[in-house]
């Protein structure tokens, strides 16, 4: 590295660092080719073939076409799981970004002088730490059908009979959606404080001295210059929120119930990987691809868009 | 004017409680699965299966002393195991993310923006789409049971990439590399010797994200290794999950999902100051 | 008589071997101190009968004995009965332990057979478990040996075994593994309870009131009245209608959903509409829950493995104190046949086809699973029934009692039962199948979907499970 270092140095005396850049993208690139691209591009090969394990045997692989992209629309519940996906993540992604903003504003703000803010902000933070897989199976136990929490609201006279909530839709989800809060909020109120206090403190200093609100700063300058942050923050949540997989796994033990409403693209997708239908599994990779992508183009231009108008 | 001042004082001291109220009920909400952990990791098999309890139990002991002479389930090993992958994870995922971001934040070169798009493309796609590739291959090269396949691909951090040129954006001015450059740094030299340093606050923020999430990282680990001694902590932690029930002891299993939580919190605890700081100061102003 | 001579014959050939200093093994005798129990020493001295040829092989076996299973239930039978075999061989034995939920068992070890030809020698599966649920799968294909053919274990060896034992891995005549365990299904009940309601806690009056399934169901209602449950759960009574199906659950590709496994659907629907279960699952820690000190629940289906692996565990009020009565519950159950005869579970060893540790698998499978000796001492030990009738007949007879099961000698009942045992329905695919109709007709019970929905939702499970099949 060195060496070739020394030689550029010499060589480019009317210094022109164009092939630094290439340089430096290089290990990202060649490892992306190796360990991702060249597998993905593998799995949608295998999306054109029957091509699974019968006992012992191995089916296939005989090319069929679009067979399998067939399939999963008329025979598979593809769009109810993909549905199912996007609801819990909705239901667990709003009250997160709300929350989070919240209390970066307030922990950013000098201004509140809340204190032990260091405490709440270590606390507010752990759950990320946790395990999916652990944290699933808590609530798992804490949610059963005699479990604590039925416990105390029976012992407290609220409901008579113990509530199956692991039985219900509505139940299932929301216990999802609120572990996907307490392990997410945390993350992304830190993000958004360093996005936060990336800002330029003259500014605000500005603002104090034009005898501006907490809210007027929080809309008219913390607002606008966080959007990079924001649209990162929802970006990648979005796509954790396609990639859905622990959480619902583990509650509700690989089954998705009830009734199959729990059950993620992810689930789906692992349920054809582990039986080793390659050609299915191959098939569903194509589309969560394609899913994935256009979504997360739509949110990309919606936000630019935005910033490109004010 | 005078009344409007008077009302924002009542609204402010308000306010000031329910930003109390909401923190406090948002730290219990956060630290009674923690909590419950503990608990449940101090109470023998039988007390769990009957019950709950708010109080802990008198087997921590015996607990632990369960899950260290455990020979089926290393979890002493999976912890050794899980702390060598992570390590090297975030040491490569954030170095090279940084050298990624930087490539396309100080040079120009021609495909600078189609490099950054494609970046933000690979983001958006779930490792688990190429899984059934990724296993096929590296039972090709046969790297199965190795912890190479974990670690080397760590450098196509995506995520860490775009969140390291976000933070370049507003915190690392160009005119720091050319008074490095008029000083005769050599490129290298000045990423590793002033641009890292500079990066610190942000390498602190994205080395915590990157030691939790392969501390915790299920899905690729499964795909790549199956010998026992190899296993990392969630692998034994699902293992137990799904495990057969008949052999099951809660209080065990409770103290083993502790013990791959508990490291975890002391380090972030001892990292959490210094990321704080970091945030706080930032390296360069304006 | 012939044995005692060729054990005779071996023991100076090999003692001459060590003389000479071309074995590495170690003798009989020697290779106890290895093993700290001394109840377990006796049982090797007495028994351990390598045979020539496993003598002569021993040194060019591979060093490295895989066995694959999914959980340590195999590995505490070998470590506790059977770990000095691995010193007398100078082979290490690693067990490849992975889960059974969700065919992750089978999947893991396909690849591993798949992959048999090119791994390295160390890296072979030498000897993998199967189920009852599954073990055609594995008996039909090239994978397992013939223990007689191949492993070298001879007729002799295997004729103290239940005759069901040998069946259900029997292909073509060829038998192709062998197991330690019969596992005849039980009723095991709450002494206290049937005092209460029934008036009689003695097993036999307890069975006529449990006879057929019309008792059962009049006597669930007398529970019911006495505020007690019958059954904990929805799955507990599963096995005893799917043992009694009339055809296997696949024919060709088409899946068959036997009446008998309809009826378990109508009989657990009525039970949880009527309160006579208390609404929980298989292994589910309300459902272990039920069977401590607090349970309301008469009795479980349960067999010959589960009272020891299961119950007893969960009976007791204190688990660090002595296993005793006095302690919870242990001492109130007792067990009997039930309604109608089945089995459950049961684990086969399979020697992998390329194995290179042939002279061990067959003096482990012997020790296991043909010595008369061990498996006496292991049913006395863990109260597990084990695979030798002449063995367990004599322990049937003779005045042994469960302090447990309240001072019954539980093993007369078994050697009865294990007789019964018929297996001739199963099918390649019963683990799968058997997991997705219970998993997905607890919504049906739970009412909160219809039955037709839940029937549906099994239909997709299973063809994700298993591609090849058809409605």
């Amino acid at each position: 590295m060195s060496v070739s270092n020394r030689l550029s140095k010499k060589k480019n005396k009317k210094v022109s660092y164009t092939k630094w850049g290439y340089i430096f993208l290089l290990p990202f690139f060649l490892v992306y080719c190796v360990f991702s691209l060249i597998p993905m591009l593998s799995t949608f090969y295998y999306s054109f073939f029957e091509n699974y394990m019968s006992g012992l045997k191995t089916i296939g692989p005989t090319f069929v076409g679009f067979d399998n992209f067939v399939k999963l629309f008329t025979e598979a519940d593809l769009l109810k799981y993909f549905e199912n996906t996007i609801i819990m993540w909705i239901l667990g992604f709003v009250p997160q970004i709300a929350v989070s903003l919240l209390l970066a504003a307030w922990f950013t703000n000098n201004r509140l002088k809340l204190k032990a803010s260091g405490f709440f902000k270590t606390v507010i933070y752990m759950p990320n730490l946790i395990m999916a897989s652990a944290f699933s199976m808590l609530f798992f136990t804490l949610f059963s059908n005699n479990g604590p929490v039925n416990m105390m609201l029976v012992d407290a006279g609220i409901i008579s009979e113990p509530i199956h909530y692991m039985s219900s839709t509505v139940g299932a989800r929301s216990l999802i959606a609120m572990m996907n809060f307490l392990m997410w909020f945390g993350n992304t109120t830190i993000l958004l404080m360093a996005g936060m206090m990336g800002i330029d403190p003259a500014l605000f200093e500005a603002a104090e001295v034009d005898g501006a609100s907490s809210s007027q700063v929080f809309r008219t300058i913390t607002m606008p210059l966080l959007k990079p942050i924001l649209a990162y923050v929802m970006v990648t949540s979005l796509i954790g929120g396609l990639q859905m997989f622990d959480l619902p796994q583990i509650l509700t033990n690989g089954k998705g119930g009830p009734d199959r409403t729990t059950m993620t693209l992810i689930m789906y997708l692992n349920n054809h990987l582990y039986s080793k239908n390659y050609g299915m599994a191959g098939a569903l990779s194509v589309i969560i691809f394609i899913v994935t992508g256009a979504l997360s183009v739509l949110v990309f231009k919606m936000l630019s868009a935005q910033r490109e108008e004010r | 004017m005078k009344k409007y001042a008077i009302y924002g004082k009542l609204s402010r001291g308000f306010r000031k409680g329910y930003r109390y109220i909401t923190l406090i009920f948002l730290t219990l909400l956060c630290i009674f699965p923690f909590y419950l952990l503990l608990v449940n990791a101090t109470r023998a098999h039988v007390d769990i299966q009957r019950g709950f309890s708010i109080l802990p139990g008198k087997s921590l002991v015996m607990n632990v002393v369960n899950v260290l002479g455990n020979e089926t389930i290393l979890i002493v090993r999976g912890m050794l195991n899980s702390a060598l992958v992570s390590t090297l994870t975030v040491v490569l995922s954030v170095y090279f993310s940084v050298m990624t971001a930087y490539a396309i934040h100080a040079y120009d070169f021609k495909l600078k923006k189609a490099a950054f798009h494609f970046i933000l493309l690979v983001m958006t796609i779930p490792t688990q789409v190429s899984a059934l590739g990724f296993v096929k291959m590296i039972t090709a090269m046969n790297l199965k049971d190795s912890f190479v396949p974990l670690i080397i691909p760590a450098i196509v951090a995506p995520s860490c990439v775009f969140f390291m040129k976000q933070y370049m954006e507003s915190s690392l001015p160009l005119e720091i590399i050319e008074a490095a450059r008029i000083d005769g740094s050599g490129e290298f030299h000045t990423f590793n010797q002033i641009i890292l340093p500079i990066m610190k606050p942000a390498v602190a923020v994205q080395a915590i994200f990157g030691f939790v999430s392969s501390w915790n990282n299920y899905f690729t680990p499964s795909l790549v290794l199956t010998k026992a001694e190899m296993k990392t902590l969630p692998l034994w932690i699902a293992y137990l999950r799904s495990a057969d029930f008949t052999k099951f002891d809660m209080g065990q299993l409770y103290m083993m999902i502790a013990f791959s939580i508990f490291p975890v919190i002391v380090v972030y605890l001892l990292l959490s100051k210094f990321i704080v700081q970091g945030v706080t100061l930032g390296s360069v102003k304006g | 008589m012939k044995r005692k001579l060729l054990s005779m014959l071996l023991t100076v050939s090999m003692m001459a071997g060590v003389l000479v200093g071309c074995g590495s093994q170690e003798t009989a005798t020697t290779a106890d101190d290895k093993s700290a129990d001394t109840k377990k020493e006796t049982v090797v001295t007495e028994k351990d009968t390598p045979t020539a040829d496993s003598v002569d092989a021993a040194t060019e076996q591979g060093k490295v004995v895989n066995v694959y299973c999914w959980n340590d239930e195999f590995k505490q039978r070998y470590e506790a009965y059977a770990a000095d075999l691995a010193a007398t061989h100078g082979v290490e034995v690693n067990f490849v332990i992975v889960a059974n939920e969700n065919n992750a068992y089978q999947n893991n070890l396909d690849a591993a057979l798949m992959a048999q030809e090119s791994a390295a020698a160390d890296d072979k599966v030498d000897v993998f478990l199967v189920e009852a649920d599954y073990a055609s799968k594995y008996t039909k294909s090239e994978f397992a040996l013939d223990v007689v053919g191949d492993v070298g274990l001879t007729e002799a060896d295997l004729a103290g075994q239940y005759q069901y034992t040998k069946d259900i891995v029997t292909v073509d005549g060829v038998q192709k593994g062998t197991t330690w365990q019969a596992t005849p299904g039980l009723f095991a009940y709450r002494r206290s309870i049937a005092k209460e309601v029934l008036g009689t806690d003695d097993p036999v009056e307890v069975q006529a009131a449990l006879s057929n399934w019309d008792n059962f169901d009049a006597t669930a209602a007398k529970m019911k009245e006495a505020g007690y449950f019958m059954l904990s759960g929805y799955d507990d009574s599963f096995r005893t209608f799917s043992n009694n199906v009339s055809a296997p659950w696949v024919d060709g590709t088409k899946i068959v959903i036997d009446e008998n496994i309809m009826r378990w659907v109508e009989q657990t629907k009525e039970y949880t509409d009527a309160g006579y279960n208390n609404m929980t699952t298989l292994w589910a820690p309300e459902w272990s829950a039920d069977q401590g000190p607090d349970g309301k629940v008469f009795g479980f289906f349960y067999s010959t493995w589960g009272i020891n692996f299961t119950l007893l565990g969960n009976s007791l009020a204190d688990a660090t104190a002595p296993q005793e009565v006095g302690n919870g519950i242990y001492g109130d159950y007792g067990v009997c046949e039930g309604p109608q005869p089945y089995y459950w579970g049961g684990t086969w060893i399979c020697a992998a086809k390329g194995t290179d540790n042939i002279p061990f698998i067959k003096d482990m499978m012997y020790r296991l699973t043909c010595d008369a000796a061990t498996m006496k001492q292991i049913t006395l030990d863990t109260q597990d029934y084990t695979n030798n009738e002449a063995a367990m007949n004599e322990i049937a007879n003779s005045d042994y009692a469960s302090d447990f099961l309240g001072g019954q000698n539980h093993i007369a009942l078994f050697a009865e039962a294990a007789k019964k045992i018929d297996m001739s329905n199963i099918s390649d695919y019963d683990q799968g199948l058997n997991e997705a109709i219970q998993q997905n007709f607890h919504e049906y019970f739970e009412g909160n979907v219809d039955k037709e929905t839940a029937l549906e939702n099994f239909y997709t499970a299973a063809f994700e499970k298993y591609p090849e099949l058809t409605k």
